[in-house]
């Protein structure tokens, strides 16, 4: 038997829960592309440039290894943010390898009602730089079991949401009632985001992928007015009054 | 070997999860490792009879889809040792499961995590999701209340099972299906006001591997998370108990079946 000496470990696996854009390409045509992302980039720069990118090519789309290159090398090259290939028959770690990705299998991947991109205002043609803020949605009535809500931007609830329910918000989540569903606030990597509630009896709370289960949940907090936010990687209750 | 078993009746509300729950606990106790799974995608509540409820982070589907591996989804058992559950889904529908990700999950819990026994706990009814819970079974435990209607579905489940399995189109024939008649009244099937034993053994004509009284420690149990067979004081959760020898192949009597009849002395002295 060799003797197991205890090294203290240079590396750590964390699970996150990530949101993706897929860009869903109809064309290899490196010339097409430029000219259409740029275009689209001009009207929302900063969302297109930061959001991480899985690029899924048709299936109409006749795939060699040589037209790839072009179609991706154009896309870099205007700062779209690539991360991977959509994995399929055709495409596998090897091909995507070569082009400098990785892989990814949309198979597990839920839709997500979106807004449209955001687009530039074309009447006021001084404005350059596209405002940043995004409306808050409002939700009135009880989120129930199995449902799913969605913000691009802040989410305030005025009405209790049931277990087995679930709030994703890119920004903050209030819930000004009785939270027993999941909440996920900051799920496009903000970690500055916060999540209130009236009443804390969640399932599972996250902010920017940092999650804890309604287990881990401090006790004097449980069912009290709270707010939560994220300080580094660790998440901060603080009673409200 | 891993065991693949689908809790299955046909009628909702006779009692599936809590036996899924007894069974994979009762056997757990004895020492096999075992998973207990909710194939009731979309209205779990295996976790809250389970009582890990508030341990939920991934589920069946998200196993399927690949979002987490077997062992990030899997919940260990805060009691029991051996025992793991792998929740549903609350968020999507029956249409989330296929017959790849399902053996995929099976694959996983066989391979990776060398279980003895993989429990099924399958929803109502005869559709995509009762199939697909019992198509990869090796056997099943058909959960039938002394009742007319739960009794005709459950035949309809028991023929479905001689088909629709990988076991029946392989031509291995129909797997193994045994009855846990639960919810049972002797006073009442006494009074005729309820089916006997032997009236739902003539009409299903499959093995029984028990008979669960009616009882109130089933909804106490299910209040406090904890299933009823750890309830050793109980009624039902000794029938349990019992069912779970039967299924590993003890010979023991059915009890619970006869009126307690009181004789004098019983009647002068109380007990």
């Amino acid at each position: 038997m060799t003797a197991v000496v205890e090294e203290k470990s240079v590396i750590e696996f964390k699970g996150r829960m990530l949101m993706m854009t897929v860009l869903q390409l109809r064309t290899l045509d490196a010339s097409q592309l430029h000219q259409e992302i740029s275009q689209r980039l001009e009207d929302a720069a900063q969302w297109l440039q930061e959001a991480p990118v899985v690029i899924d090519i048709h299936s109409d789309l006749e795939i060699d290894h040589v037209n790839l290159m072009p179609a991706v090398d154009t896309l870099r090259n205007l700062g779209v943010n690539l991360v991977a290939l959509a994995r399929t028959d055709r495409i596998d770690i090897d091909t995507a390898s070569t082009l400098g990705l990785g892989t990814l299998s949309l198979a597990g991947g839920r839709d997500v009602p979106r807004r449209t991109e955001p687009v530039a205002d074309t009447s006021a043609q001084g404005a350059s730089q596209q405002s940043e803020r995004v409306e808050t949605m409002v939700v009135e009535q009880p989120v129930r079991s199995g449902q799913q809500v969605y913000s691009r931007g802040d989410m305030i609830v005025l009405a209790p949401v049931s277990t087995g329910a679930e709030l994703m918000a890119e920004g903050n989540i209030h819930v000004y009632s009785n939270l027993r569903g999941r909440a996920l606030a900051g799920v496009r990597g903000d970690s500055s985001a916060r999540i209130f509630c009236q009443q804390l009896n969640a399932e599972l709370v996250s902010i920017a992928g940092h999650y804890r289960v309604a287990e881990d949940l401090p006790d004097a907090h449980r069912n009290q007015p709270v707010h939560l936010s994220l300080q580094g990687e660790a998440m901060h209750f603080t009673a409200l009054k | 070997m891993t065991k693949i078993v689908v809790v299955t009746s046909g009628k909702g509300g006779v009692g599936k999860t809590t036996t899924s729950a007894a069974l994979a606990t009762g056997l757990a106790l004895r020492g096999f490792k075992t998973t207990v799974i909710d194939f009731d995608v979309g209205l779990r509540n295996l976790d809250l009879i389970m009582g890990c409820e508030r341990r939920v982070v991934y589920d069946l589907v998200n196993v399927i889809n690949g979002d987490a591996n077997i062992k990030q989804a899997l919940i260990k058992d805060k009691k029991v040792d051996n025992l793991f559950i792998l929740p549903a889904s609350q968020t999507r529908d029956k249409d989330a499961l296929t017959q790849e990700g399902v053996e995929g999950v099976f694959r996983a819990l066989r391979e990776d995590m060398q279980m003895d026994y993989i429990i099924c706990d399958s929803p109502a009814g005869i559709e995509k999701g009762a199939l697909m819970a019992a198509y990869f079974a090796d056997e099943a435990v058909v959960v039938t209340n002394p009742e007319v209607s739960s009794v005709r579905d459950s035949d309809r489940m028991i023929g479905i099972l001689a088909s629709k399995t990988r076991h029946a189109e392989e031509g291995k024939g129909d797997i193994p299906a045994r009855l846990l008649l639960t919810r049972y009244s002797p006073e009442r099937v006494e009074k005729g006001e309820m089916l006997s034993v032997e009236d739902v053994q003539e009409i299903l004509a499959i093995e029984l591997l028990g008979v669960v009284p009616e009882s109130q420690a089933v909804l106490n149990a299910s209040n406090a998370g904890s299933p009823v067979i750890l309830d050793t004081d109980s009624d039902a959760g000794q029938a349990y108990s019992d069912a779970v020898a039967r299924f590993l192949g003890d010979q023991l009597p059915h009890r619970f079946t006869t009126v307690n009849k009181k004789g004098l002395f019983g009647r002068l002295f109380g007990g």
